[in-house]
Parts: structure tokens; C-alpha cells; sequence
């Protein structure tokens, strides 16, 4: 089957869906996901999306473009963290006409809370920047685009698992994958291809990750020789269930909770003594580590408490219901009665696929682009976050990158003719299928992914340190032998699961591998990466991003500047 | 401890009808039902098939029928169900089976597609003027509505849908429309009010609650229907009023 349109999105999330309305109004596009549209990640995006409206309190772009870019530890693009912290308030109001349901204030304008590093000022006071919908920000977001969609009838592709990129004379030209519900070859001839593919929680034990988080778009582009960026800065969250890694949302401590260690210390006031818990993820998630390693965990166990106790019972069902809810159902607790045990968890990639602010896939360090590709939303790395993104910019993110990759996709499709597809390209499928279907070999699917997830929650957590990274990259490598050695037990066609999770586990693998592998090439500690060998930002050295790629040889890594213009570095401290 | 379930089976390839499977799993009672089928496909039967994606009730992938009730396998725990006789996992009622528990979603999907009438989009783009002013009681109006997930529970346990009207455009879709209808932001109401009168529209609703009793979100979804009734009604008859 081939289908044939000018832009292909993959991925049905927030990015994915915004860059499809955009486009759609110039061109024909269509957007294909591995799950239906309205379940991707997007969905469980929590606390707010950040905006300097000022509905609140005063706020101006330039203040919400400090705090990216010192959240980043200066590893910031300033070029692209203007442009989000500038566009933000449109796309914001954008949303809200579109029909988002906003909670509202008194005067009846859009709502707005504190979160994590967003300040006044430049780093003075914390500010009310994230807009929201309570705590279900994510799912009406989607919700509302999903909506747009079927009016504007832009034809969804659901349950479709993409497996290579397609290119010919040197242009992205289509992709090929199958059909999940019958093993039916897909082929999309496209003249731009965006991935939207989102983020690989996944590859870790705890994530606060739904399954489909499985790092298709890194494996997509690694797998076309092209390099991804910045892939050692992995954000871990500070508040996810203990045990299970689902998000209590930032929005928690912004509405007053408080993390208290095992001598019912808030311990934060140690960490930073200013935005205490409100400072950035990455601080405050190896503040909480650094407590339990030094004893002062509840009872001696893995896990600190967050005290929502003094939020009022009113307040916790107003502002975040769905955490309330889901910490009830899981934990059997009630929020406005006892802390709750939390403990960091994976959440959020800063880094991958290299693009300009327009969306266009970068393939070398002096920023020449791919013809014909495109990412956007968590796979792409633009870089806005750098080395750390505050809570709510990633929503944000996604929407002014949404618009502006589908506003170029589609300028780039009006402008340029088809390049033809390469020749038997749903062989490539074919041959895929069967090649893992029929394989005889030894290893499970299960057994790798379990032994990969362990070995980069042991290795390359929030605390990392060279001997270990060297000690998985090995590992990997055996595990990506093993995976060469692979037996499927189930050989049917129908929503073979197995199958897919065979394909998504070859992408962890290689995700898993330039993380790795760009964690322990980088030698100091900045933002979410920190070396207990090297524990200081070094801006001499290490200014710089970079890109990993793989080839037959082995990994190879290169550096590039980063953009600088109204900040210049300077130690963090909140 | 261990649980007993009884998973029902259908491969399109093999069988002409479906079957059970039973599979002892070692759990806790803490434990959710998705966590259980997850350890059934990777120790067990990797041909199990069944969707999840966030695992914590917000995507709406994994409605599956549990004991006969519709409910999310991941927000259902071990300790909500007698566990020491077994614990029986169907596909969703309504729905035809594709493969064990996966149901074909299309006829869910298209339901709601029905409602959107083909008024002049909006332009995507960032604004230069502020949001719509909406009050905090305007707003009380529908936020009860936007908690649904997209499940597709409260069809298929609606007596109308599985007997009397399977043509039926179900909860999921009026909870839809009601949620826009009641938007105070929203200017067009007239017309999606309209689609709604349609055959097989909201008057096939007889007000079961079934869909209310099941709805994972606890989403009062009969209610919602009967305000838009009423707005109906009181449509019409001021319509009639004009026309004196």
C-alpha cells in the first residue's frame, strides 16, 4: 500500500498534531501514529504550559527567556529560547480560542501558577507563568487539536508502526513501516517527512513515560546515519510515585507542597535556599537522591515524602484533581491526610535531533539541513532546553515549534518537486517482517529490554560517573549481540505485539547507546548531567553540544558552539 | 500471591470463534490488572494482545471488560476484585474483536467525527489579541465534561447501543457535544444542536446511567445529556415563540 501525500508527521502527539493544522492549510497532510491519535504522551502533560501573560502578576518574555536558558545551565540556543519565551503569549491565546479549556481567575482571564525556575526579575522572586487546566493541561490541549483535526478532516493513520526513513537523490522522500492491526506493508511517498516521535522513558526502569515512549524518531535517525544532539541530558523528575514513576505534578509543590526527608526536615532549604521547592528539576531531583544516599530517605527506604497536607482539601481537588486521584487509587492515600512517598523519575529528553527554528533537521555542525526532514516537539532538539528544561516549556515548545516546522513543511512542499521513491520499498517492510518473524535465535525481547532498563537506571541516572558509563556501554553492546540472537514466540500477523516491541526495542537499544556514549565523552557536570568524577560545569571545555552518531566503525562523537547573545553564562545558584 | 485469570482469546488467522485462556500470575494486591497482562505476554504468552500506552488512567487506551464491568485495566488494582476466585478479562462489549482484546475503535472514532458540522476554521496561528474572558462559573458549566478520556466504556455498556439502536451516536459523542455546547466561548451552538436531532441521535438516549455508572472518570455523562435535552427543548420552543 502507498499512500501519497506532500507532508507525513509521525507521531499523533501536541507537536505532531499542531504541525499537521498548520501545514494542512497550504498542503495535503496526514499524520500517522503507532497508538490512536488521542492516546500519545501529550496527553499526561500535568501542571501548565508557560506563557509570560502576566494575568497575575507582571512578567515580561525577556524574564521567562532568562530562566530557559539559566534552567538550561547555558547550554541554551538564546536564538530559540527568544523566540519561545516571545511567541509563547500568542500561541497561548492561539490555544484558548481554538477552545482550550483554561481555569479561569476572577477577572475571568486565564489562570495562572508558579512552577519550577520561572521567576521575576531575572531570578528574583518566583513568578505565575503556567497557564493550565487544572492538572489535566495535556489531555484538553490534545483534545481540542484532536477536534481540528477531524474539521479539518486531515486523514489520521492510526496504529501504523514506522520503521525507516525513505530517501533518494539526497532528499527525505516517504517513510515505510506496517500495519499494527495485520502486518499489511505501508508506504507514505511524501515531499517533507516530520517525526514527532516524542521522548524513550522507556529505556529506564522508572519513567514517569507512558509504553509507546520508546525513542522510534532517535532510532529512525540513527539508523539514517544522521546524528542526534545533547542526548546525555535526560531530565529525571523529582516527584514520581515511588515505585511506580507516575508524575505528581510540579504544580503541587507550586500550589504548597513540601518535601521533607526522614528527620521531617524540608530539606530543599539546604539545596536552594530561594526557590527551595520550586528550584529546577535537575537540583532538586539530586537533592532528594542525596538525602536518601546519605541515610536520610523515609525509614531508610528509596524515597522522601511530599507534604500536601497543608494545601486544604479544596485546593488539592481544585487545582490538581487527576494527582489527588491517581495517588488515592495507587497508593490507597489520601494527600490532604499523609505524605506521600515520591523519588525521581524519568521524564523528559532535552536533547535529540538536531534542528533549526524552523524545524529542519541539521546534519553536521554547520547547520546544513536535511532536504526534505523535519522534527519537532520532544524528539527534536532545537535547543531551547539545553541542559534542563523548566516545567511547562516543553508544552510550550511543542506549540511554537508546531507552528513554525508546519508553516516551513508545507513551504517547503509548495516549493519543491516530488523526488520519486527509491524502487521496492514495501519489500523493506516485507523483508523486515519476515526476517523477525521467522527468526530462530535465543534471546527474548522481554529479557533484553528488562536487562537494559536495570542497566541505565544502575548506570546512567541522575548521578553518573565514567567508570560506570564505560562498564554499560559494554553492556549494551552485548545486549545489542543478543538482540541479533533474537526469538519471537508469537508469529502471527494480528496486533502482534511482540513484533512491535521487537522493532521498539532495537530503538531503545540505539538510544540507550549515544546517550551512554555522549554522557561519558562529556567531562563535567551541567544541568541534568552530573559526573561525580567531574562535578563542575567547565565553560572553557564544554560550552558546547554534542552530536552523536553511529556507523558500522563504531560511535562517533563532534561538538558545535552554543548560540549566545543576551545572557552570558554564569554559575547557577536559586 | 497468585490470581487466576480467565482471558478471553480470538486470533483472526486460527480461529473461527473465540475461546478462554486461564494464566496463574504471581501479584500483589496492589497491583493494577495491567500490570498482571503485561506479565501474562512477557513470562507467559507473548501472543496476548491488548492496548496500553500511559498506564495511569489519562490516555483511554486500555478499557477492557473486567469481571463484566467496563474499566481501565490500569487504574483497576488486584485488591478491587475477589481475588481468590478468577478474575475474568473480555474485549469491550459493542465493539467487534479484532485480535483477544483489542475491539475495532472506527466506529467510536467516526461518532464523533459525525458532530463537526463544516464551519470556517480558524487560521493556526500565534494571536495578537488576548484570550476570551470566561468567567469561572461559565467555565463550572462543562469542566465536568472534559475529564473524559475517550475510552469508549460508557458505549459499550449503554443498553441502547448493544440492543435497541446500534446505529446509535452513544455517550461518548453527546458528552461531547455537550461540552461545546455549554462552552460559553462557543458561538455556533444552534447548529451542533441540530446534528444532535438527527436519527439515531440524542433522542434514542433513554437515560439508563448505565454510562455514568461505569465512566472511569466519574464523568455524570446522563446528566450532561439531559441538560442538553432540555437547551433542545427550550430552543424549540422559544423558536416557536418568535414565530407567533
Amino acid at each position: 500500500m502507498i499512500y501519497t501525500y506532500d507532508v507525513v508527521v509521525i507521531g499523533g502527539g501536541i507537536a505532531g498534531l499542531i504541525t499537521a493544522l498548520k501545514a494542512s492549510e497550504k498542503c495535503s497532510v496526514s499524520v500517522v501514529s503507532k497508538i490512536h491519535v488521542t492516546r500519545s504522551h501529550s496527553v499526561a502533560a500535568q501542571g501548565g504550559i508557560a506563557a509570560s501573560l502576566g494575568n497575575e502578576e507582571e512578567d515580561r518574555w525577556e524574564w521567562h527567556m532568562f530562566d530557559t536558558v539559566k534552567g538550561g545551565d547555558y547550554l541554551s540556543d538564546q536564538n530559540a529560547a527568544e523566540i519561545l519565551a516571545k511567541e509563547a503569549p500568542g500561541c497561548v491565546s492561539m490555544l484558548e480560542h481554538l477552545g482550550v479549556p483554561f481555569s479561569r481567575n476572577s477577572n475571568g482571564k486565564i489562570q495562572q501558577r508558579r512552577f519550577g525556575g520561572h521567576t521575576q526579575n531575572f531570578g528574583e522572586v518566583p513568578v505565575k507563568r503556567a497557564c493550565y487546566a487544572a492538572d489535566r493541561t495535556g489531555r484538553t490541549i490534545m483534545d481540542v487539536l484532536y477536534d481540528e483535526c477531524l474539521m479539518r478532516k486531515i486523514p489520521l493513520h492510526n496504529e501504523v508502526f514506522i520503521h525507516n526513513l525513505l530517501f533518494s537523490e539526497n532528499n527525505c522522500c516517504g517513510v515505510v513501516g506496517y500495519d499494527i492491526r495485520d502486518c499489511t506493508p505501508i508506504v507514505f511517498h511524501a515531499k517533507t517527512v516530520v517525526l514527532a516521535t516524542g521522548g524513550a522513558g522507556r529505556i529506564f526502569k522508572t519513567t514517569s513515560n507512558g509504553y509507546s515512549s520508546t525513542g522510534d524518531g532517535f532510532g529512525l535517525t540513527l539508523n539514517a546515519g544522521l546524528f542526534l544532539q545533547d542526548m546525555e541530558f535526560i531530565q529525571f523528575h523529582p516527584t514520581g510515585i515511588f515505585g511506580l514513576g507516575i508524575l505528581v505534578s510540579e504544580a503541587a509543590r507550586a500550589e504548597g507542597g513540601i518535601l521533607r526527608n526522614n528527620n521531617n526536615e524540608r530539606f530543599m532549604l539546604k539545596y536552594a535556599p530561594s526557590l527551595k521547592e520550586l528550584a529546577p528539576r535537575d537540583i532538586i531531583s539530586r537533592a532528594i537522591l542525596t538525602e536518601i544516599n546519605e541515610g536520610r530517605g523515609i525509614n531508610g527506604e528509596k524515597y522522601v515524602f511530599l507534604d500536601l497536607r497543608n494545601i486544604g482539601k479544596d485546593t488539592l481537588l481544585e487545582k490538581i484533581p487527576e494527582v489527588i486521584s491517581f495517588i488515592q487509587t495507587y497508593m490507597g492515600i489520601s494527600a490532604n491526610e499523609a505524605p506521600v512517598p515520591v523519588a525521581p523519575t524519568c521524564h523528559y529528553f532535552m536533547g535529540g535531533i538536531p534542528t533549526n527554528t524552523k524545524g529542519q533537521v541539521l546534519i553536521d555542525k554547520n547547520h546544513t539541513i536535511a532536504r526534505g526532514l523535519y522534527a519537532v516537539g520532544e524528539c527534536a532538539c532545537v535547543s531551547i532546553h539545553g541542559a534542563n528544561r523548566l516545567g511547562c516549556n516543553s508544552l510550550i515548545d511543542l506549540v511554537v515549534f508546531g507552528l513554525r516546522t508546519g508553516k516551513s513543511a508545507s513551504m517547503y512542499s509548495k516549493k519543491y518537486n516530488r523526488v520519486s521513491l527509491p524502487v521496492e520499498t514495501e519489500k523493506i517492510s516485507e523483508n523486515k517482517l519476515i526476517f523477525l518473524l521467522e527468526k530462530k535465535g535465543n534471546s527474548s525481547v522481554y529479557n533484553i529490554r528488562e536487562n537494559l532498563q536495570n542497566l541505565m537506571t544502575e548506570k546512567c541516572n541522575v548521578f553518573r560517573d565514567g567508570q560506570n558509563l564505560s562498564l554499560a556501554l559494554h553492556k549494551i553492546y552485548e545486549l545489542k549481540k543478543k538482540y541479533s540472537d533474537l526469538i519471537l514466540n508469537d508469529n502471527g500477523t494480528h496486533f502482534n505485539y511482540e513484533l512491535q516491541e521487537a522493532f521498539e526495542l532495537e530503538n531503545m537499544l540505539k538510544t540507550a547507546e549515544s546517550i551512554v556514549y555522549s554522557a561519558f565523552k562529556r567531562k563535567e557536570s551541567r544541568g541534568a548531567h552530573f559526573r561525580t568524577d567531574f562535578p563542575e560545569r567547565e565553560d572553557t571545555k564544554w560550552l558546547k553540544h554534542t552530536l552523536v552518531a553511529s556507523n558500522l566503525q563504531g560511535l562517533k562523537v563532534n561538538y558545535f558552539p552554543v548560540k549566545i547573545s543576551r545572557f552570558q553564562p554564569v554559575k547557577r545558584k536559586y | 500471591m497468585k490470581v487466576s485469570f480467565k482471558v478471553f482469546r480470538f486470533d483472526p488467522k486460527k480461529d473461527e470463534k473465540h475461546h478462554y485462556d486461564t494464566f496463574v500470575v504471581e501479584t500483589k494486591l496492589n497491583e493494577r490488572i495491567l500490570d498482571c497482562l503485561n506479565k501474562i505476554r512477557s513470562k507467559q504468552d507473548s501472543s496476548l494482545s491488548f492496548r496500553m500506552s500511559c498506564s495511569h488512567g489519562i490516555c483511554g487506551s486500555d478499557a477492557l471488560t473486567i469481571n463484566r464491568v467496563p474499566s481501565l485495566a490500569c487504574q483497576k488494582l488486584i485488591k478491587d476484585y475477589n481475588y481468590t476466585s478468577e478474575i475474568i478479562i473480555e474485549p469491550l462489549r459493542f465493539y467487534s474483536v479484532i485480535k483477544d482484546l483489542i475491539v475495532d475503535l472506527d466506529p467510536f472514532f467516526k461518532r464523533l467525527e459525525k458532530l463537526k458540522n463544516d464551519e470556517k476554521r480558524k487560521p493556526i496561528n500565534k494571536l495578537e489579541k488576548r484570550e476570551n474572558i470566561q468567567s469561572i462559573e461559565d467555565l463550572k458549566q462543562f469542566e465536568d465534561s472534559i475529564k473524559c478520556i475517550l475510552c469508549g466504556s460508557c458505549v459499550a455498556t449503554c443498553p441502547i447501543s448493544l440492543e435497541t439502536d446500534p446505529e446509535f451516536i452513544g455517550p461518548a459523542a453527546l458528552l461531547r457535544a455537550y461540552r461545546y455546547i455549554f462552552d460559553s466561548r462557543i458561538k455556533n451552538i444552534n447548529e451542533k444542536m441540530l446534528l444532535l436531532e438527527k436519527a439515531h441521535g440524542i433522542w434514542s438516549c433513554k437515560s439508563h446511567y448505565k454510562c455514568t455508572l461505569v465512566c472511569p472518570k466519574q464523568i455524570k455523562v446522563t446528566k450532561t445529556i439531559l441538560k442538553t435535552k432540555r437547551k433542545i427543548r427550550e430552543r424549540a420552543v422559544s423558536k416557536r415563540h418568535e414565530g407567533d
